[in-house]
């Protein structure tokens, strides 16, 4: 595995390549969940994937900068995403949890650059709840390492609105090229990924028929 | 009037400025400046709140004036910043608090979070209703948040390596009598000599360049207004008439249902959403009035 270093505003990403291609085809580009890291060896779903495997770890994850004093929110890791398209051009997203998350608001933010994300389960995929609840003032110990405190106690709380998740369905369907540029593969759907499963355009095929569908 | 004391406050390793006017032995009165503002702003409206016997503590939020600049902002992040600087003056304890615009929304939120910290609370025109900006048919509403999205990711490809444009102090006034068109030249001038620095080829503002106005998100300004109802504290709400490209434009009958009970509401026709600088003795005067005898 080889690993280059993106910037995104103050954090330094690190972006790892997983597998070179091994015939044609654009990047997939491995988006993992809250409170992991973007694995060594090319996951068995994405085995089938002969374009490069590509996977990024975000911001106060794996290799990626820690942050001081915290502030995350979903938005912060989608430009994580837009750093990574960024440097590989087009893509196919394929992310585990709060990834999956990332992934759908990436498909929409940069519906051009997404050839299809595809969200399955994994940490993080809940998210808060549909208003914002009572605020919470906790103080986090940072260990000097990642994962963050800070990253899992906000990303694991932030509010996850069907209406604001629909937005980014909407826009990716209207600026894609594919007939169905999102797939939930997702066996667990909170509220908000019901409604997307459930929204035009969005299909729900197992992860290796989605990988067949984008690539 | 320049500050009586100056001093940093760690916060997880995040920087917080805090200016204080006033006899360190008063009771404290936390004032809270807003969005891409500091507490520098306050130089004429402090003194007058400390010569009535309070301590006044106000502090830069973090990537606005003296405060570090860091690697991530949030909301939340603001509020945990704002209980390190209170909890090094007033632990625990309750203090009278006066917040401006986003600063009156984030002392809202710690109302809520934290009620003991509070002895009373006058929000001066940061009561949030809607997003500003037009209101627009659903396909508008929906192309404008695609346009703002693109436009503030294109924002955070360019601030990995962007810095402010420097300027005079007079290109500087200018730039921000934009969101401050209410203000005159003179006191637009002034605040570029305390809240930006000089550097060798002239004035930067000091905010955080990544720092950028307008953003988008699933929070919804109203989620501050609904928990108003809920607060237990003595609350004046004040808000204005005069619509500026900072303020939230809230309305007194879009406040009046969820106000906490026995909470007053002060609408203030012909001025804008920088009432304590436009009119800092009549403000001051109010504020006192409803705080009370600090001792």
């Amino acid at each position: 595995m080889s690993t280059i270093t993106l910037r995104h505003n103050r954090i330094e990403l690190a972006l790892h390549e997983l597998r070179p291609a091994t015939g044609a085809g654009h990047p997939l580009l491995l988006l993992h969940g809250l409170g992991e890291r973007t694995p060594a060896t090319v996951p068995i779903d994405a085995e089938s994937w002969s374009g490069a495997i590509w996977g990024h770890d975000f911001t106060g994850h794996g290799e990626s900068t820690l942050p001081v004093g915290g502030g995350y929110s979903a938005e912060v890791l989608l430009g994580d995403v837009d750093a990574a398209i960024n440097h590989l051009g087009t893509v196919t997203l394929i992310g585990r949890g709060l990834g999956g998350y990332i992934a759908l608001l990436a498909a929409g933010a940069r519906a051009d650059a997404v050839h299809g994300a595809i969200i399955t389960d994994g940490p993080g995929l809940t998210g808060g709840t549909y208003e914002s609840s009572v605020p919470q003032v906790v103080r986090l110990k940072n260990q000097g390492e990642t994962p963050d405190p800070y990253a899992l106690h906000e990303l694991s709380r932030d509010v996850r609105a069907a209406d604001y998740a629909l937005d980014f369905v909407q826009f990716s369907t209207a600026n894609s090229e594919l007939s169905e540029p999102i797939n939930v593969s997702a066996t667990y759907r909170p509220a908000w990924l019901e409604a997307v499963a459930a929204a035009p355009g969005v299909a729900s095929l197992p992860i290796s028929d989605a990988l067949d569908l984008y690539r | 009037m320049t500050p009586h004391r100056h001093y940093r406050v760690d916060a997880d390793g995040v920087g917080i400025a805090v200016n204080e006017w006033g006899n360190e032995n008063d009771p404290v009165l936390a004032l809270v400046h807003g969005g891409a503002d500091f507490s520098r702003t306050f130089d004429v409206f402090a003194p007058l709140l400390a010569a009535a016997g309070w301590r006044v503590v106000a502090w830069d939020h973090r990537g606005h004036g003296d405060s570090d600049h860091a690697h991530l902002y949030s909301f939340e992040a603001d509020l945990r910043d704002a209980v390190r600087v209170l909890d090094t003056v007033a632990p625990q304890r309750p203090i009278a608090v006066v917040g401006h615009s986003k600063g009156g929304a984030i002392m809202t939120s710690l109302a809520e979070a934290q009620p003991f910290r509070f002895r009373s609370f006058v929000n001066l025109d940061g009561i949030p209703y809607r997003r500003p900006g037009p209101d627009l048919p659903e396909y508008q509403r929906a192309d404008a948040m695609n346009t703002e999205i693109t436009a503030w990711l294109e924002h955070r490809r360019r601030t990995a390596t962007g810095s402010r444009k420097p300027g005079t102090i007079e290109e500087l006034a200018r730039r921000r009598a934009q969101m401050n068109p209410r203000l005159s030249k003179e006191w637009l001038e002034y605040l570029v000599t305390v809240g930006a620095r000089e550097d060798a080829d002239g004035w930067r503002w000091k905010l955080d360049p990544s720092m950028r106005m307008g953003g988008f998100g699933p929070w919804r300004p109203e989620f501050g207004l609904f928990r108003l109802a809920g607060l237990g504290v003595p609350f004046l709400g004040v808000l204005v008439g005069a619509d500026e490209p900072m303020g939230w434009g809230t309305k007194p009958h879009q406040v009046e249902k969820w106000m906490p009970r026995h909470g007053r509401l002060e609408f203030f026709e012909d001025i804008g959403h920088f009432i304590h600088i436009e009119q800092p003795e009549m403000v001051a005067e109010m504020a006192l009035d409803f705080l009370g005898d600090p001792s």
